[in-house]
């Protein structure tokens, strides 16, 4: 089978085919003699529940923080109601269900009660609801969580993962995750990437029709390639295959503590892509120089409410403080698209990539936006920090960003909070009309960071999580080229410095043409970093620059592609 | 001796009225008590040291309940489920 390749690497291994959320539950009657055993088996269910969730609620809190923590405390209260126990019990009494049926029926009707609430705050309890009696019904029929269930290395397999799915797992003990739905940019992707883990995604309904569990696969990573029932000679040439990347990546574990530079010496500033602190650690590992790009967005997914002021605060500072001299980009929230904030109420859009998302929100509430300001300013004296806007299309909207910026800034010098006042202040460059007024904007602001992926999507009109045109999305489409050529130019033209964040800064290939085309800053993810160190000592900035003119020549992504693997 | 028990009326004067947060703490409280404690509204009655059953109620501001409980600390769980209505909880509307 064969699917996007969508974080490198080779794992052969164990398959595990991750359970999907409803449980199948049928309405199952017992007689007058197995009441007591039902009952028996409940009561034991519940007390499991309540120590499993009191791990998980200390787990979160120590590796997330209180507030995360404080959901559980609510599922705990939930499963301490005076009412609900005696609710199980007289269904078993009563109906005479099984333990499970009881716990289901009474569950389900408490939670449709709840969401059928008008109030916001009453509709997410009837999730946590849920959530509990998927809990204790797990616990009953003797399914374990994917989490709890790690206890030996395995390939995940789903339909999609979400963050807070990928946020439960043990990655430790993943070889490889394996998805039906997703492109090389959903949120498995970049996650797995993160996290260097192999991926294979967007394998389509095939996948989750196969019974594979405990099978043991072969996962290629780099190819896309998934070999659900290997013959002999197959696996000869994976095992061979992985040994030769292990090997490579011992070659490459050379470059953890060399600096980034060119064949002549030049060096050339290799940052990485963070979303959580987690990601830190394997940046700075690799000798990555700074995060040129701090997604926001996480801090506010997976929760009932937008994350406060004191919050983020502690988090910026976190990371400013971790990463000391070297310089944070923090992006101020990009919502909307592919990522959704469920307690923010969007409605539905017909085409999200072009609707009401990113500074657009921002600017349209500064209730969520100006917290988020106050805390990246006042977090700013605690590193080297710098903020930038996502989806700048015109100067008004970064007029106005900038102006609740200033009234900001205004704000906290009236409360003598002290904050960087000369924390520098840029852009995304990501949407095609950027570009062309990068001129303009560019007089503006301290910096541009390209977004490869949006840049992509709106360049090519290619909608980047459709899989079916997933081959469409690449950067090496020659007007991609030109925009970043331009973006550059038109930076270096108003004298302030231009990076790149999305994953096209990653790209083996595409290296040389980003060299030559004079690009200051490369962010990437940390799986990434080992590997552009090692071929950026291939160049010189003179000899990319002569290529990437030839580059520019070329007509089609194939001939370019081509030109690319020619002179790798 | 029979011993009936105590009532008392209570008006709902906080803006996200008894459900949220204010719910919350209040079926925390109810459950200090050894009293069994109701909330009657409505013509529902629920006991008030359930959190799925107070919130169920969708008690809003300006509603009236009646607080019903039965047991050796019967009044004074009243008292303070009172003093918990209609002052604790207002006061936290103007916290905010």
């Amino acid at each position: 089978m064969k699917g996007i390749a969508a974080s490198p690497g080779i794992a052969i291994g164990k398959a595990m085919v991750k359970k999907e959320k409803d449980i199948e539950i049928s309405r199952e009657q017992i007689s007058e003699d197995e009441v007591n055993e039902e009952i028996k088996k409940l009561h034991t269910a519940l007390k499991k529940a309540k120590s499993e969730l009191k791990t998980v609620r200390d787990n979160t809190a120590e590796k997330m923080g209180e507030e995360k923590a404080e959901i559980f405390d609510a599922h705990l209260m939930i499963l301490d109601d005076p009412e609900l126990i005696p609710a199980f019990e007289n269904k078993i009494k009563e109906d005479k269900l099984s333990s499970s049926a009881a716990v289901k029926e009474v569950i389900d009707h408490y939670a449709s009660m709840f969401a059928a609430m008008e109030d916001e705050y009453l509709k997410e309890r009837g999730a946590d609801i849920k959530d509990v009696g998927k809990r204790i019904i797990k616990i009953l029929l003797g399914k374990e969580d994917i989490a709890e269930k790690l206890n030996e290395e395995v390939i995940i397999i789903a339909k999609d993962l979400t963050p807070s799915d990928t946020a439960q797992l043990d990655t430790s003990k993943v070889l490889a995750f394996l998805t039906r739905d997703g492109s090389r940019t959903s949120h498995t992707a970049i996650m797995a990437r993160s996290l260097g883990i192999p991926a294979v995604v967007g394998l389509g309904d095939k996948l989750m029709n196969k019974n594979v569990d405990d099978d043991v696969l072969i996962v290629d990573g780099n190819s896309g390639d998934v070999y659900f029932d290997p013959d002999e000679a197959i696996m000869k040439k994976y095992e061979q295959k992985l040994a030769d990347y292990e090997a490579e990546q011992e070659r490459l574990a050379a470059y953890k503590d060399k600096k980034a530079k060119t064949k002549d010496g030049e060096e050339v500033e290799i940052a990485g892509n963070m979303g959580n602190f987690a990601d830190l650690d394997p940046i700075l590992e690799r000798g990555g120089e700074g995060i040129g790009l701090f997604r926001t967005e996480f801090l506010y997914m997976d929760r009932d409410e937008i994350p406060s002021e004191e919050e983020q605060f502690e988090v910026y500072r976190k990371v400013a403080e971790k990463m000391g001299d070297y310089p944070v980009v923090i992006r101020t929230l990009d919502i909307g698209g592919d990522k959704e904030l469920p307690y923010l109420d969007l409605p539905e859009e017909m085409n999200p990539f072009l609707g009401y998302r990113a500074v657009r929100i921002c600017l349209d509430r500064p209730d969520i936006f100006k917290p988020q300001l106050r805390a990246i300013l006042r977090a700013s004296k605690y590193g080297n920090l710098k903020m930038m806007f996502p989806m700048i299309s015109s100067l008004e909207e970064l007029n106005n960003a900038k102006n609740i910026l200033n009234e900001v800034k205004n704000e906290l010098d009236n409360e003598k909070i002290e904050y960087n006042q000369d924390m520098e202040v840029g852009i995304m460059i990501e949407i095609p009309a950027a570009v062309m007024i990068a001129d303009v904007l560019a007089e503006e602001v301290d910096f541009f960071s390209i977004g490869t992926n949006d840049l992509i999507q709106y360049t090519v009109a290619v909608d980047r999580t459709n899989e079916k045109i997933a081959e469409m999305h690449t950067p090496y489409h020659p007007a991609v080229l030109r925009l970043i050529k331009k973006t550059i130019d038109e930076g270096h033209k108003a004298d302030i410095w231009v990076g790149m964040c999305g994953e096209a800064a990653g790209d083996e290939l595409l290296l040389p043409f980003l060299l030559g085309a004079g690009l200051d800053e490369f962010s990437m993810s940390a799986v990434s970093i080992l590997k552009i160190k090692e071929l950026l000592e291939n160049w010189t900035r003179k000899e990319a620059k002569k290529e990437m003119k030839s580059i520019l020549k070329l007509k089609t992504t194939a001939e370019v592609k081509k030109y690319l693997k020619k002179i790798n | 001796m029979i011993r009936l028990a105590e009532e008392k009326k209570v008006i709902i004067k906080n803006k996200t009225g008894l459900h949220a947060r204010p719910a919350a703490q209040f079926v925390q409280k109810a459950g200090k008590f050894d009293s069994k404690i109701e909330i009657i509204f409505e013509e529902k009655e629920v006991n008030a040291k359930s959190i799925m059953g107070v919130m169920s109620l969708g008690v809003g501001k300006g509603n009236e309940i009646l607080l019903r409980a039965d047991g050796e600390d019967a009044g004074e769980a009243l008292k303070e489920l009172e003093e918990f209505i209609t002052v604790e909880m207002p006061k936290e509307d103007e916290e905010e």
